[in-house]
């Protein structure tokens, strides 16, 4: 009976939650709010992703409107996956918080983040659940107002700035977003996201379409950091508190990848998009550009959150490649990437938050000697930096293996190797920060006071992150298969036209595996 | 011999890559009191040789080991089988680690090392991942426990702590990682993708359906993929990994280490392309000669090092790619001949490295010139430092005779003459980088301006090092005269063997 409504539930509990916080007052008490509904709507997330696993789709008519014509939330594997990641990142973030943010933003304003945080968490799940393009577009707008406060919220007075940029940046893209969905709406009359797949496909050629097609690659592009328009997120990610870059590091552009994948899959179909606009080449000449030039930058930063951003904006690229192969097991792969970046990157970000705790300062020379004096947090970023590095038996190498096995299947030698070579700029920069930590002595100035480990709190959220990474690496039974028929129920256009067979087959394939 | 018959003997395999685990938390635990720390090393180091005393039991007998552990990505597994080139490597590395355990006690209380503790664990997980190496069923196998070694012996490198260490570790980890990462995974999948599997089968995986370009790029990727195998010009790590302690350059840079890289190239040789099968890929040539050419060269460059421990790391690098020559000359008495090699080397360049850390220890010398007329203060030591350099030369009654001639033979079976050059001018080369240091040592008289050595000052090298430095250098001799329980393990290993077949 109730278990009807468990589509909308991600949604709806942190939206109520929110304004509650702001109402307890209690910096105490609307942490534990937040984290307890983060935690249950993860709960229920995972049983979604088991649900759609073992059936296929869900189907949700919002105030019991009968879609098209009323908003519909539609669960699929793979925002299912994704939305088990987010919740579950949140939950982890949270809990890191509460001492994190102790330190970072001023005691007033904890319940403001604990509320941004919750209304933010509000923002993703709608985009990954709902099978609306314009209401994809008003959750894109939640989420994203909410980031726009949680980086500001900091005491440092350059997040205002960075926030300001995130801004103006984010803006346009939303407002991209917006034009494209309006020149689709206009041109076929709806906004149910199934129907306006079935509507595109009979029109042969159609100007306004591929106008709005641009619009919306180009706001999306923006909103996921695609190389060259990720000049926002480094200044947005070093300058924001470490709890919020640790969750937007891991959640938000993994949003966004997934609005790019909905949109060229379900909705204008990857034929149209790859064959008939030839978007393929495009994207995967930027994805390889990202890969380097990012990865590069990024072994040249002395702040560590900027190299974890720029880190991020490559991996980013990693994503995109996946997508831009046009195979089942090239987005298969970006889909298991977005899965397995999370992991890392959250456990990283957390990391440098509790060096920024300890030190106060989140500059590579603040990491000297830290192998000794912080060694639980320090072996938590050396697991997280190995998987970034894709060593094997972490997540990383994972991702990387189906990678360059999705690049190698199409004969693309030359980008498998490209791929290979951008994971050794990896060890460059991670290489710097371990170097700096086990071998070298701490500053002088830094020694009058003794750095002590982190606190439990912050430990346990990371280190839950840490040995997610290593398990990820050796049993890739869950993360693989519903990232392969994740993609799999992307990549059929017929299983997204007719509902009914759609299941079946799907349900086949989980059979079958 | 078999003491472990009682058990079943694939979980042999489990053991010999476990015990060393649970040694090196024993370790840990024992921390603090060093003497009980070393006799638990010693005792695991023991009880693991005992194990693939075992094992290589069983392989006589033609007994099957194998082992599943998880299954990683759809189709592949972690997964272990015994063969016998895996047998022959993880004898001669559980061995030598038993005769380390003992040098090192010496060594490190001698040179007063910090960090003690971290040293013998580290030494303990390198060895359990080169035992996980030995007995790999697949490439993704032996590329995991690859990575993992070159990992676990990085805070054994930079174990001094110093710049220098750290420069030496950041080349170590820098080739090793890069060269495994942009070449040899590249391969792997390459392989993956192409032939469907992974396994190691007897002849090869590879059929008629993959085109010969890509088989011959693939040969490429592996030889330099494989970066422990220290070929030109991705041998930088090997000298610059020098500056670890004498321990861990003796086990890990003459044994383990360079050894796994070695050992990893003769398996895709034997088990990836097929020896049969090498003389038609186009790139086998090339490799050959650039292994031949590394042989040569870094020989030259050992010459211009006065620094002992630096000329017996270019020794090794040319020694290294004896093997690698052997494996690619497409011969099976080659083949067989790199095999032994593996052995032969692996005791006349221990007992070298052994004398060179000895020396360090009792007189603080590290360069060659100062170690002149050292033969009167250390004998014992010398003595040894002679037998080990006439074994790495290949003079009876050593055992590095015996590696050198079916290597010579090989390249006659195979009708490369230049190859037979090669090892000639090489073994001239070899008398002339490593012959002089026990001759100055003992037939240079001693200098008239040199302060006359006081009773004091009178040197004794450590006694657990000298009773390891002892045992390996009878291992030289002995091994000259009873080589054949080890030439018929090699006479095991599918397509290789000893008999010479002529032209036919």
């Amino acid at each position: 009976m109730f278990e009807q409504h468990f589509p909308v539930l991600p949604i709806v509990l942190p939206l109520i939650a929110a304004p509650l916080c702001m109402l307890l007052g209690r910096s105490q008490l609307a942490w534990l709010l937040a984290t307890i509904v983060s935690g249950i709507s993860f709960c229920i997330a995972v049983s979604l992703l088991m649900v759609t696993l073992d059936q296929g789709v869900l189907s949700y008519a919002l105030g019991g409107w009968e879609p098209p014509w009323g908003i519909e939330m539609r669960l699929d594997v793979a925002n299912a996956l994704i939305l088990s990641v987010v919740t579950g990142i949140s939950t982890l973030v949270l809990v890191y918080a509460k001492d994190s943010i102790a330190t970072e933003i001023p005691q007033s304003q904890h319940t403001l983040f604990y509320t941004a945080h919750l209304l933010c968490l509000t923002g993703l799940s709608g985009i990954l659940t709902t099978g609306d393009a314009f209401n994809l577009f008003v959750f894109l707008e939640i989420s994203s107002l909410a980031t726009y406060t949680l980086v500001s919220l900091a005491s440092d007075r350059r997040a205002l700035t960075a926030a300001f940029r995130y801004l103006v940046m984010g803006t346009i893209g939303a407002t991209f977003i917006l034009i494209g969905v309006g020149m689709m709406y206009m041109k076929t009359g709806t906004l149910n996201m199934l129907d306006l797949a079935a509507r595109i496909g009979e029109f042969e050629y159609n100007r306004t379409l591929n106008t709005g097609l641009a619009f919306i690659l180009v706001g999306v592009s923006i909103k996921l950091a695609l190389f060259p328009l990720h000049m926002w997120l480094p200044p947005a990610y070093t300058h924001a508190p470490s709890a919020v870059s640790a969750f937007l590091a891991s959640t938000a552009t993994k949003v966004a990848v997934y609005v790019m994948i909905r949109f060229i899959f379900t909705i204008y179909g990857a034929e149209y998009v790859f064959y008939s606009m030839g978007m393929d080449v495009i994207l995967l000449v930027l994805a390889i550009v990202a890969i380097f030039n990012c990865s590069f930058v990024a072994t040249v930063q002395s702040n560590v959150k900027t190299m974890l951003a720029y880190s991020s904006v490559a991996q980013i690229g990693y994503m995109i490649l996946g997508i831009s192969l046009v195979t089942t097991a090239g987005l298969m792969a970006g889909l298991l990437h977005i899965f397995n970046h999370a992991l890392m990157k959250g456990a990283l970000f957390m990391a440098v938050g509790a060096v920024f705790m300890r030190t106060g300062s989140a500059d590579i020379k603040a990491f000297r000697g830290l192998g000794k004096t912080m060694p639980w947090t320090m072996a938590a970023f050396t697991i997280a930096g190995l998987s970034i590095i894709g060593v094997p038996l972490t997540a990383g190498f994972v991702s990387k293996w189906y990678l360059v096995t999705a690049a190698l299947e199409q004969q693309h030698w030359m980008i498998a190797f490209l791929v290979l070579i951008g994971s050794l700029l990896a060890i460059v920069y991670i290489g710097r920060i371990l170097e700096a930590a086990y071998f070298k002595d701490p500053v002088q100035s830094a020694s009058d006071k003794t750095i002590k480990e982190a606190p439990l709190m912050m430990l346990v959220p990371m280190w839950i992150l840490a040995v997610a990474n290593i398990y990820f690496g050796i049993d890739t039974s869950l993360s693989v298969t519903a990232a392969d028929a994740a993609a799999n129920w992307l990549f059929e256009p017929s299983a997204q036209a007719v509902f009914q067979s759609a299941s079946q087959s799907a349900s086949e394939l989980g059979a079958a595996r | 011999m078999n003491i472990w018959s009682a058990l079943e003997p694939s979980l042999l395999i489990n053991l010999t890559i476990i015990v060393p685990l649970i040694g090196a938390v024993l370790v840990v635990l024992t921390g603090k009191y060093p003497n009980l720390r070393e006799t638990v090393s010693i005792a695991t180091a023991i009880t693991l040789f005992t194990l693939v005393l075992g094992i290589t039991d069983n392989t006589f007998n033609q007994i099957t080991m194998a082992t599943t552990w998880v299954s990683l990505l759809s189709g592949l597994e972690i997964a272990f089988s015994v063969e016998p080139l895996g047998v022959l490597f993880a004898l001669v590395a559980s061995f030598l680690w038993i005769i380390t355990t003992i040098y090192a006690i010496g060594y490190m209380r001698g040179h007063n090392e910090q960090n003690q503790t971290r040293f013998y664990v580290c030494f303990a997980l390198a060895i359990s991942t080169v035992m996980a190496i030995c007995f790999s069923a697949n490439l993704l196998t032996l590329f995991i426990f690859y990575e993992l070694l070159t990992l676990s012996t990085y805070p054994l490198v930079t174990h001094a702590g110093t710049d220098d260490a750290k420069r030496g570790g950041r080349v170590y980890l820098g080739i090793l990682l890069g060269t495994s990462i942009a070449f040899l995974l590249f391969a792997i999948l390459g392989t993956w993708v192409s032939a469907g599997t992974l396994d190691f089968t007897p002849g090869g995986i590879f059929t008629d359906v993959q085109s010969d370009g890509l088989i011959a790029l693939l040969l490429v990727l592996f030889c330099y993929g494989i970066g422990k195998a220290a070929l030109m010009p991705f041998h930088r790590w090997l000298p610059a990994a020098m500056v670890a302690p004498t321990p861990v350059s003796a086990l890990l840079h003459a044994v383990a280490v360079v050894k796994a890289g070695v050992f990893t190239i003769l398996k895709v040789v034997i088990y990836i392309f097929g020896i049969e099968n090498l003389s038609q890929i186009m790139t086998t040539d090339l490799m050959l000669y650039i292994a031949a050419a590394t042989v040569l060269l870094s020989s030259c460059v050992a010459m211009t090092k006065d620094n002992l421990k630096a000329r017996l790391a270019y020794s090794t690098v040319s020694q290294l790619s004896y093997i690698v020559v052997g494996a690619l000359l497409a011969s099976s008495i080659a083949a067989a001949g790199a095999a032994l090699h593996i052995v032969t080397h692996a005791v006349g360049k221990i007992t070298l490295f052994f004398c060179a850390g000895a020396i360090m220890v009792a007189s603080h010398k590290k360069n060659i010139s100062e170690m002149v007329g050292l033969g009167r203060k250390m004998p014992l030591t010398m003595v040894a430092f002679a037998i080990g350099t006439l074994s790495i030369i290949g003079l009876p009654p050593m055992a590095g005779t015996w590696s050198k001639w079916y290597l010579v033979a090989g390249a006659l079976e195979a009708d490369k003459l230049i190859i037979v050059v090669v090892l000639t001018i090489s073994t001239l080369l070899n008398i002339v980088y490593l012959l002089p240091i026990p001759i100055k040592a003992f037939l240079t008289p001693p200098d008239e301006n040199q302060q006359p050595w006081s009773r004091a000052e009178t040197i004794k090298t450590p006694l657990p090092s000298l009773i390891a430095i002892g045992i390996t250098s009878t291992a030289c001799v002995a091994l000259f005269f009873y080589p054949q329980p080890i030439i018929d393990l090699i006479n095991l290993i599918p397509d290789v063997s000893t008999e010479f077949r002529g032209q036919s």
